[in-house]
This record gives structure tokens, C-alpha cells and sequence, in this order.
């Protein structure tokens, strides 16, 4: 700050004048941080709307016969084979979501000897997602009508979204050196209006996903838990992480089939809103603070040098 | 080129040798060594841009994040905290005994930074787009738009910090007094952005409590990062005083062995009281997450290995230095906290994370020579500008007078 530090004699008026000085400082720094982005103490909420849209998949159902698989290679011009989707062999492991297959039905045995269960993955287009709450470029959007989308042109490529997603489901073009995007279900989003429906729920001969509004289909699934004592007493998606907009019923425990349990109910990215906003409050009191900490060092080191001299 | 010129690249960049004289110095046994890890990352680095990031890596859907974020982005700006804990120190605190220390700490810092962001670019996916969640689409409810924001201001601070230096050795007379009255606001403000990236580095793991291992995932991520990072920063300069100290010995004319150790001790119990808390928070972590259960896993003993050699030995390391007034203890206990360091961001950011999840990343041999090759890039500037600037010593025209 002050060049002369150590020659006191002529600095005796000094302190107080940087003291102000200081306090200034501490003030516009701690006026001007707010005023960055990101300090957002107030995150979005998004509440569940009522015309929110979703899909019910009855475990119960599914055959395996992989048409949706097909269905969604098609609508989304993934560019794989249709050969592909005829073969069985995919059943011998367990697969995951990549960037060439938004969905996989995974077939699980939920024990020794048990018939089999087909499970159909894909985004599920959580309430309150945690990939739009990571990503730092405003890449992913969840729509009023319940899609989770995804917007390559801002996407910086960081895989945030892939790695807070607790789904796991988002998957990236490693293989694109100049493009490279977050490939993951969109419900499909971008021609549901043409098609009225998702691929994968228009061509299921199992009726096994049927789409709709959200609180319909939960009604819906409800009447059949009630029906038929058969069911898991358990609408997988109803209220886990805040509701999700992918709904599944089930004739076995779902832990037993590959689903991750003791979810908790709270929408995901409420886990970062306490630390956000703590945020505005270090901008605002630490440059304070630390000037407060440094005036009273400085008058210290002052009044030393003084004695020194003396 | 005028005489005038050729006199002036010859003093400053030539450390007053001809052009040959110069070229044959650099010849050394370490930096053909350090040439031969370039000569193999640099054309990896190439490589990454024209086939992208699956031709180089190992990185999967599963397994998104690998050691150029683990080791060049989490534990690189973790270990380049010394350079805020030393302003502070001195310029706030009025610790001024520690000044002859500030110009390498904050050398080490920015380059710490610049170098993590170096790694970072190499990473994203579109790096030419980094300034998009700053300036074009900004994603402000995001812990990682936060990281990029608190990170791009602290660059600049860090460089403001440096310049100094650099302006001395051009004899940059009016730079250097402007750069000097805002010296303190720069501190200042510098010391916020590093309290909220480092912790918001942590923070960013606060949405994954399914894919963390519960011995890693805790509420108090944020404050563990940043406890750990004063510790591991402060550490890292004691190591860097040392390495210093054994290479660049001739330069320091007014830092004789004995304020050296007194200085070293001093950073000990600073870094001993960063990791005290630092252990105390992580063992309230686990009895507030209630993962006690977890302790007797295989992940648990990895867990104690991190925990045991990471933290308490170099507690224990730094507490009999500083009782017996060792400062080669200091300099264990040192080396030991920033392996630690090194340990805790490897385990939270790759080891740890999607551990229950089918496939396991481990990184390519492309991976590691790059990381290698970021580490040799600073070591070179490091040593180039220490040679050069006015780091380790005062030149006569500008005494120390901050
Ligand atoms: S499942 Fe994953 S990708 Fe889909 S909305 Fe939820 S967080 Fe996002
Ligand atoms: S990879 Fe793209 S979409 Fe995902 S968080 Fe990063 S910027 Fe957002």
C-alpha cells in the first residue's frame, strides 16, 4: 500500500486514512461480488407441473423383446444396424446407456433359479435433475412437459452432468475430437408433437411403457398395485429424488433387479444449495474482515517501527 | 539487432553466457530426462486434438473424470494454495519474517493454476469454448460455474501477484508503484476467491452421494477440501524452500541455513494446525455419515491407508519436529502431507467415485505421460524465471519494501 512503511515519523496520520481506505476496499469488493453470477443464493426450484408429462414401465410386462431398443435407434438416427436388435446374445451382460443407445433392456435374474426380469433403462428425467443443476454452461433444461433435454452448441465438454447424474445414464462421443456431445434420452422431446409419443412407449407390443400425464399414469399404477397383490407395493420414481418423470412397477423387489435403493427423496441438487448459499456471505464479510485483520496489523507494525526509530 | 540489444538478451535472457554457452549449460542428466517425458506427452497432446479424447484415454461413460482432472486439476490448484497462505501470512497476519518466502510461493501458486487450467483445456471436451459458462451461457446455480468463475478471477489476481517481478526485471519503474497500490486490495480480494474455489472444488462432489464411496462423501466436502488444501499448500512450500534451497543455494544470499530452518519450523506448526483440523473434520465426517460400518471393507483399509499415512503421520511427523526442533522432520512431515494431498483428491475425484459401478478406470499410459509432461512444463518455468526474476533474491534498484 503506503511505499514508507518503515519511515513512521511522517506516517502518523496515515493509519487512519488507510484504515478508511481499506474499509472502502473491503466495501466495493464485498458490493461487487454479488454482483458476479453465481453467487445465486435462491437456485431454481422446479415444482412439478401438472400437465408434467411421463412414462410408466411395468417390469412385469416387458417380454425383452427389444422393439424399443429399435424404436429409439430409429427416431434418434443413432445409426446402428437393426440386425442388432435381433439377437439375444446382448442378454449374456449386463449394459450400460452410451452414446449410440439412449436405452438398454438389461435382462436380471433376481435369484437362483428365478425367471428372468427385463429392465429397461434410460434417462428418467428426474423432477429437479442434478445434470441441469452441474452443468455450468445452462446445456441441459428440464421442459415444463417433463423432458430433460440437452443442447450441444453450449456444451463445453466438462462431464459434469454425466458424472453428478445418479442414474449414471448420460454418455459422451469420445470418439469426436471436434464435436464431441452428451448423448442421453430426450423422451424425444423434439418430435413427440408429430409422433404423440415417445418411440419406445408408440411401439411396445407389451403395452408395457404407456405415456401420459404424470399424475394419471401414478393413478394408474396405483389401481394396478391394488389389483393385484402380486405387485411390490412401490411406484419406483414416485417420490425418489423428488419424483421423476420414469415410472416403474414391479412383481420383484427392485433391489433385487439392478435399481439403487435408499434414494433419497429430496431432489438431488438440494444437496449443493447450503454451500451456494454460503457463498454471498464469505464474499461479503471475509474482504471485510481480512481489512479489519490487516488495518490492526499495520498500526502494530507501525507503532514497532516507531519504537525502533526511537 | 542494435549492441544495446544483443547486451540485454545476453544479461537477461542468457544468464550472461553466449548463445552456445548458454545451449550447452542446459545439457543435464535431469533435463534430458525431463526432455524425454515432453518428447513422448507433447505429441500425445497433439494427438488428443486431432482423434479426441477416446483415442488417448481411458475415460468411459462410467468413469467420465481420469487423472488429467484427478491429479492436474484437483490436487495441482490444491498444492498451489501456499501461495494465498503466505500473503496472508505476511500481509495480513504481519508474519513479515516470512517475506523472503512470498515471491516463490506465489510463483508456485500461479504456476500451480496455470497449469491446472493448462490440463483442464486439455480435457473439456470443447475446450475453445471455455469462456462460455463465464461470458455466453451461463449456468449460475452450478458449483462447477462457480469453480470457473471463482478460478478465471483468482488467475488474474495471481498474475497481478507475480508481476512484480516480472516488471522489476524489465525495470518497469511506473508498472511496478501502480502495481504496488493495489497490491493489498489484490491480496485481499485473492484470499475470497481461493476460500470459495477450493471449497466449491469440494463442493462439487455434494451431488454424487450415490456414486462417492460414504467414507469419502460427506456434507463437509467443501470444508475438508479446504482444510486440506492450507495444509498441502503450506507443505508444498517447505518442499519448494527445500528443492530451492539445494538448486538455486548461490541465489540466496540473505537466507542463511539457520532463518531457513526457523522459517521451515514456523511453516510446520502452520501446517500441523491446517491438518489437525483437517483430521478432525474428516473423522467427524464419518461418525456424522454414520460409515463406521464401512471401515472393515477393503475400501475401508484403502480408506485407514489415506487417513493413517496421509494425515497422521505427518501430524505426528510435524509435532516431534517442531518439539524437537528438527526442521528435517518438518521436511518429512511436509513431503508425506503433500503425498497425502495427492492421495485424498486421487481417492474423491477417480478412485473413490463409481465404486459401485461395474467398470474400473485406470489410466493409460497416454494419460500419465501427459500429466508427466505438465509437471516437467513447470518445473522448466519455474526454474527459467527463478534464474531470471527477482524472485529468490532483491535486486538492488528495488528493495523489499511491500
Ligand atoms: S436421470 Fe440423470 S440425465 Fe436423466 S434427468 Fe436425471 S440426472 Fe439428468
Ligand atoms: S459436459 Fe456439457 S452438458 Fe455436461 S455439464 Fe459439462 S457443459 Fe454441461
Amino acid at each position: 500500500m503506503t511505499t514508507n512503511t518503515t519511515n513512521t515519523s511522517c506516517d502518523k496520520s496515515v493509519s487512519r486514512k488507510d484504515f478508511l481506505r481499506l474499509m472502502f476496499l473491503g466495501g466495493a469488493a464485498a458490493a461487487a461480488t454479488p454482483l458476479l453470477p453465481g453467487t445465486a443464493s435462491a437456485a431454481p426450484r422446479i415444482e412439478l407441473h401438472k400437465d408434467t408429462l411421463a412414462v410408466l414401465i411395468d417390469l412385469s410386462r416387458c417380454i425383452g423383446c427389444r422393439s424399443c431398443e429399435a424404436a429409439c435407434n430409429e427416431a434418434n438416427h443413432l445409426g446402428n444396424h437393426p440386425a442388432e436388435y435381433e439377437s439375444d446374445k446382448v442378454f449374456d451382460e449386463i449394459r450400460r446407456t452410451d452414446a449410440t443407445h439412449f436405452t438398454v433392456v438389461n435382462k436380471r435374474i433376481p435369484a437362483e433359479g428365478a425367471a428372468p426380469v427385463f429392465v429397461k433403462n434410460q434417462c428418467m428425467h428426474c423432477s429437479e435433475p442434478a445434470c441441469v443443476s452441474a452443468c455450468p454452461a445452462r446445456a441441459f433444461e428440464k421442459n415444463i412437459n417433463g423432458a430433460v433435454t440437452y443442447n450441444p452448441d453450449v456444451c463445453i465438454g466438462c462431464r459434469y452432468c454425466m458424472q453428478a447424474c445418479t442414474f449414471a445414464m448420460p454418455a459422451y462421443e469420445y470418439d469426436s475430437a471436434f464435436d464431441p456431445r452428451v448423448r442421453k434420452c430426450e423422451m424425444c422431446f423434439h418430435n413427440i408433437d408429430k409422433q404423440g409419443a415417445p418411440a419406445c412407449a408408440s411401439i411396445c407390443p407389451q403395452d408395457a411403457i404407456v405415456f401420459g400425464r404424470r399424475e394419471v399414469l401414478i393413478e394408474e399404477a396405483r389401481k394396478r398395485l391394488e389389483k393385484d397383490a402380486g405387485y411390490v407395493k412401490h411406484i419406483f420414481g414416485e417420490k425418489e429424488l423428488g419424483g421423476t418423470s420414469v415410472l416403474y412397477i414391479s412383481r420383484v423387489p427392485f433391489d433385487q433387479i439392478g435399481f439403487p435403493t435408499n434414494l433419497p427423496l429430496e431432489p438431488m441438487p438440494k444437496a449443493t444449495y447450503g454451500f451456494l448459499s454460503t457463498i454471498p456471505v464469505l464474499h461479503i464479510t471475509l474482504p471485510v474482515l481480512l481489512a479489519g485483520i490487516y488495518s490492526v496489523t499495520r498500526r502494530r507494525d507501525d507503532a514497532r517501527a516507531e519504537d525502533d526509530h526511537e | 539487432m542494435t549492441p544495446e540489444g544483443r547486451a540485454w538478451v545476453r544479461e537477461n535472457i542468457l544468464l550472461g553466457q553466449s548463445v552456445r554457452d548458454y545451449l550447452r549449460s542446459l545439457v543435464t542428466p535431469w533435463n534430458l530426462v525431463g526432455a524425454a517425458i515432453v518428447a513422448v506427452g507433447l505429441p500425445v497432446i497433439i494427438a488428443r486434438f486431432i482423434w479426441g479424447l477416446g483415442a488417448t484415454t481411458n475415460l468411459s461413460n462410467t468413469n467420465p473424470w481420469g487423472i488429467w482432472l484427478g491429479f492436474d486439476m484437483f490436487f495441482g490448484v490444491a498444492i498451489a494454495t501456499g501461495g494465498f497462505a503466505m500473503v496472508v501470512g505476511v500481509y495480513i497476519l504481519g508474519r513479515t519474517e516470512y517475506k523472503p518466502m512470498v515471491r516463490p510461493a506465489i510463483l508456485t501458486g500461479f504456476l500451480g493454476y496455470a497449469l491446472a487450467v493448462f490440463g483442464l483445456a486439455i480435457d473439456l471436451g470443447r475446450p475453445w469454448r471455455l469462456p462460455y459458462p463465464l461470458f455466453v451461457s451461463m449456468g449460475t446455480a452450478s458449483v462447477m460455474f462457480l469453480v470457473a468463475e471463482h478460478l478465471f478471477l483468482y488467475i488474474t489476481i495471481q498474475f497481478l501477484e507475480f508481476l512484480p517481478a516480472a516488471v522489476e526485471w524489465l525495470r518497469l519503474r511506473a508498472v511496478r508503484a501502480w502495481l504496488h497500490r493495489i497490491h493489498i486490495g489484490a491480496v485481499i480480494l485473492g484470499s475470497v476467491l481461493v476460500m470459495g474455489h477450493q471449497s466449491a472444488l469440494g463442493a462439487l462432489f455434494l451431488l454424487m452421494p450415490t456414486r462417492l464411496h460414504p467414507l469419502w462423501y460427506s456434507p463437509y466436502l467443501p470444508y475438508l477440501f479446504f482444510a486440506s488444501c492450507v495444509a498441502g499448500g503450506i507443505a508444498m512450500l517447505v518442499v519448494e524452500s527445500l528443492v530451492s534451497h539445494k538448486v538455486f543455494g548461490h541465489k540466496l544470499s540473505h537466507n542463511d541455513h539457520e532463518t531457513i530452518d526457523r522459517l521451515t519450523l514456523g511453516l510446520g506448526k502452520a501446517a500441523m494446525f491446517a491438518l489437525f483440523a483437517y483430521l478432525g473434520l474428516k473423522l467427524l465426517s464419518i461418525a456424522h455419515g454414520m460409515s463406521w460400518n464401512h471401515i472393515f471393507t477393503g475400501w475401508g483399509a484403502w480408506w485407514a491407508v489415506e487417513i493413517v499415512a496421509g494425515i497422521a503421520l505427518p501430524s505426528v511427523l510435524f509435532l516431534l519436529g517442531i518439539w524437537r526442533e528438527s526442521a528435517t522432520l518438518v521436511r518429512w512431515g511436509s513431503v508425506v502431507t503433500v503425498l497425502g494431498l495427492l492421495l485424498n483428491r486421487m481417492n474423491v475425484a477417480v478412485i473413490a467415485l463409481n465404486w459401485n459401478l461395474p467398470d474400473r478406470y485406470v489410466p493409460s499410459w497416454m494419460e500419465i505421460a501427459v500429466s508427466a509432461t505438465l509437471v516437467v512444463f513447470g518445473v522448466w518455468i519455474f526454474r527459467w524465471i527463478v534464474n531470471r526474476m527477482p524472485i529468490l533474491n532483491r535486486l538492488p534498484e528495488f528493495p523489499d519494501h511491500d
